[in-house]
């Protein structure tokens, strides 16, 4: 602490206050509220210094958090207080002058009036209703600060798997139930095990952060807000399957996410949580950044081990599976982030307690993404088995634009819209399988009553022509015959032959494509074809059917 | 997304300085195991885009033919083979911001930029280009501008937001 700060009173306790620095808080002006923050700190004879959150501060500090997830409130400005924190959002630089005295009376335990106080963080209902296994930190946290992960359970679980043998690691996590969380759901400890049953002199982890799905930022907001619980899932993913080199493949859209990795694996290094010898053991894990070039189709695995490797993100044929003849030909591990990032807290706290959340084969949470138009987006993380209905309507409020909800399109451009009548269905992957739906990487897209189903039907077949690798013939090809055809129907040429054409075309599409972007695009295509069959001119369904 | 030009046009060869600087960055990349894309980032931060005379010392250092090298520039779409604006301008048209108006949001700023997605303005002041998904879906639509993020973006702070820029 520099001399020339300026403490209060002896009386009065420092001052601690939060502002967020996850990109969606930045995209909505929280850099400036911090600014403004400071100056009219310096106004009042403060000074705010940088600071972390669990360290008790002895002089006033300003900590740049992680996001809780609660986007329309950010940026969202929070006081430690003596009944813990206090929000304030949404906080616009003009708020700052008439919100400076509420923060100062709250910390010193008296409640303001203040219109933007939502009142304790922790008890606005939307983050108080959640499930935060993942989340736990995120929000709470400065994220690069070593002492706040460290004190709030961090390296809980490397320190589980230094003490057990590599073989009882991958059991944990099979026991777990914990699935791929990028979208295929196959099961973590299985991929693990093949991993760590092959022989080989090289072994790799990677992670998959190419979150490219429009209506998906989990990822981003564990890279950006709690990148150690990422680093620490991947250490112990080398140390179960016998991988020394990791590499986190992050998009390109997402600079401050690399920034943020990179720079928590440099200081995660120098404090010995990576390197050759992890915690002391003699046992090594290496861990670099790679940053993706905007294709969307190198989200695809095989496509991102091309492009890891330096080529074209073109898809390979599976098998062989990339377990056993992955990244440079060798053995590999690749999960996406929020399967990486379950795993410390499975290991510190055992496989049973993260199995005993969820229902059926879906085990433990989702962080689920509630996106698009919606009132209260953001991020809820939730037990599978919850339904639609409540994540859109009681965590989300329904539209932003006040319109009743026509579609919603689950787990990316490749799920299906969702209707009115699927809402009830508990999110599980197998219910949603039964369906003909996807889960995906729990991304939740609305649209209210304006939206035109036939353009976004064409969207997505304009989109997987834009981003087709070209390897196989019904993505490449098909995918633009798809926008031609969707046009003939708009315009009325042809309409019933035309949508015959369609219904092949989208089944040659499913059935023949080398990978889920020509397999998977006829899903909101045909989604928004059989459930919204007016946009396209059609005769409207008969509601009978539930 | 850039235009990419064809491989039969002569590109203009790199300056001294850059010459120097290209080969610093390959000298860091060549050992480096899969190195191409860190090393066409790196170049294209320090030059602005991966021009096309830099192509044959890339391809001779990484031990890779022209072709391949090509093949990767012209692959992704992050990478430039010409230079861009003096200001990007990215609007982002995928789904969670259609949902919030992001298509009128890409027409107002064809509209206030003077300047069609996909290309550069004639005076070099601003390129506009599509963007599919910069993870900010709560808060759509959303875009960016230089190295700025900015969501909920109504058509009234677009306007602010172009108005500020410097010589646009």
């Amino acid at each position: 602490m520099t001399g020339t700060t300026t403490t209060t009173n002896a009386n009065t306790p420092p001052l601690q206050l939060f502002v967020p620095r996850d990109s969606a808080a930045l995209a909505v002006g929280a850099d400036e509220v911090a600014s403004a923050l400071q100056a009219q700190a310096a106004a009042h004879g403060h000074t705010l210094v940088a600071g972390d959150a669990t360290t008790a501060p002895t002089t006033d500090t300003l900590v740049r958090n992680g996001s809780r997830g609660l986007f329309w409130l950010e940026p969202l400005v929070e006081v430690a207080t003596p009944a813990g924190r206090v929000a304030f959002g949404p906080v616009a630089v003009d708020d700052v002058p008439a919100l400076w005295p509420a923060l100062v009376a709250e910390a010193a335990g008296q409640a303001s009036s203040h219109p933007l106080r939502q009142g304790l963080t922790e008890q606005i209902p939307y983050l108080a209703q959640q499930e935060r296994l993942t989340f736990a930190r995120i929000g709470i946290t400065d994220p690069l600060s070593l002492a706040d992960y460290t004190a709030l359970g961090g390296w809980a679980g490397l320190r589980a798997a230094l003490a057990a043998a590599p073989a009882a690691v991958v059991q944990t996590v099979t026991d777990s139930g914990l699935r791929g969380r990028g979208g295929a759901a196959f099961p973590a400890g299985i991929k693990w095990k093949t991993v760590a049953g092959a022989v080989a002199d090289q072994k790799y982890v990677v992670c998959n952060a190419d979150e490219g799905d429009s209506g998906t930022f989990a990822d981003r907001m564990v890279m950006e807000g709690d990148p150690y619980m990422l680093i620490e899932g991947m250490a112990i993913a080398g140390l179960a399957v016998g991988a020394t080199q990791g590499y986190v493949y992050i998009r390109s859209e997402y600079p401050d996410a690399v920034a943020v990795m990179a720079e928590a694996i440099a200081r995660a290094t120098a404090a010995g949580w990576l390197g050759d010898s992890l915690a002391g053991s003699g046992r090594a894990f290496h861990l670099e950044v790679r940053k993706a070039a905007g294709a969307y189709v190198c989200g695809e695995e095989t496509a991102m081990l091309e492009s890891i490797e330096g080529k074209r993100g073109i898809v390979r044929a599976k098998p062989p599976l990339p377990a056993l003849s992955g990244l440079f030909g060798l053995p590999t591990v690749i999960n996406n982030v929020l399967t990486f990032a379950a795993v410390p807290l499975i290991l510190a706290k055992g496989g049973a307690f993260y199995r005993d959340f969820g229902v059926g084969r879906s085990h433990g949470t989702l962080p689920w993404q509630l996106a698009g138009n919606i009132a209260r987006g953001g991020l809820v993380e939730k037990a599978f088995g919850l339904t639609l209905r409540s994540l859109v309507f009681d965590f989300g409020g329904g539209t932003r634009s006040g319109r009743p909800v026509k579609a919603i399109q689950v787990g990316g451009p490749l799920g299906a819209y969702v209707p009115a009548h699927q809402w009830d269905l508990p999110l599980d992957y197998e219910a949603y399988a039964a369906q003909g739906l996807v889960v995906g990487h729990g991304g939740l897209v609305v649209h209210d009553d304006s939206a035109d189903m036939a353009q976004l039907a064409r969207y997505a077949m304009e989109f997987c022509a834009l981003e087709s690798c070209g390897k196989c013939t019904p993505c490449r090809i098909g995918s633009t015959r798809g926008v031609e055809v969707l046009d003939r129907i708009s315009a009325n040429h042809n309409r019933a032959q035309q949508v015959i054409l369609l219904r092949d075309l989208c089944d040659t599409m499913l059935h023949g494509s080398l990978c889920a972007m020509g397999g998977m695009t006829p899903y909101p295509v045909l989604s928004a074809l059989n459930h919204y069959p007016e946009d396209f001119g059609l005769a409207a369904p008969e509601r009978n059917a539930a | 997304m850039s235009q990419h030009p064809t491989p039969t046009d002569t590109p203009p060869a790199l300056n001294p300085a850059q010459a120097d600087q290209l080969q610093t960055l390959i000298d860091q990349h060549r050992d480096m195991p899969g190195g191409l894309l860190p090393l066409l980032h790196a170049v294209q931060g320090a030059i602005g885009h991966v021009p096309p005379a830099a192509v044959p010392a890339i391809a001779h250092g990484m031990g890779l033919s022209r072709a391949e090298v090509h093949g990767v520039i012209t692959y992704y779409h992050f990478f430039r083979s010409a230079p861009a604006g003096r200001h990007v301008v990215q609007v982002c048209r995928a789904e969670a911001c259609q949902a919030c108006g992001g298509e009128a949001l890409m027409a107002q700023a064809e509209q206030l930029l003077g300047c069609a997605a996909h290309s550069t303005r004639a005076d070099g002041a601003v390129t506009l280009e599509p963007v599919y998904c910069l993870g900010l879906c709560a808060s759509s639509p959303a875009l960016q501008i230089n190295d700025r993020l900015h969501a909920r973006v109504t058509p009234q702070r677009l306007a602010q937001l172009v108005a500020r820029l410097e010589g646009v």
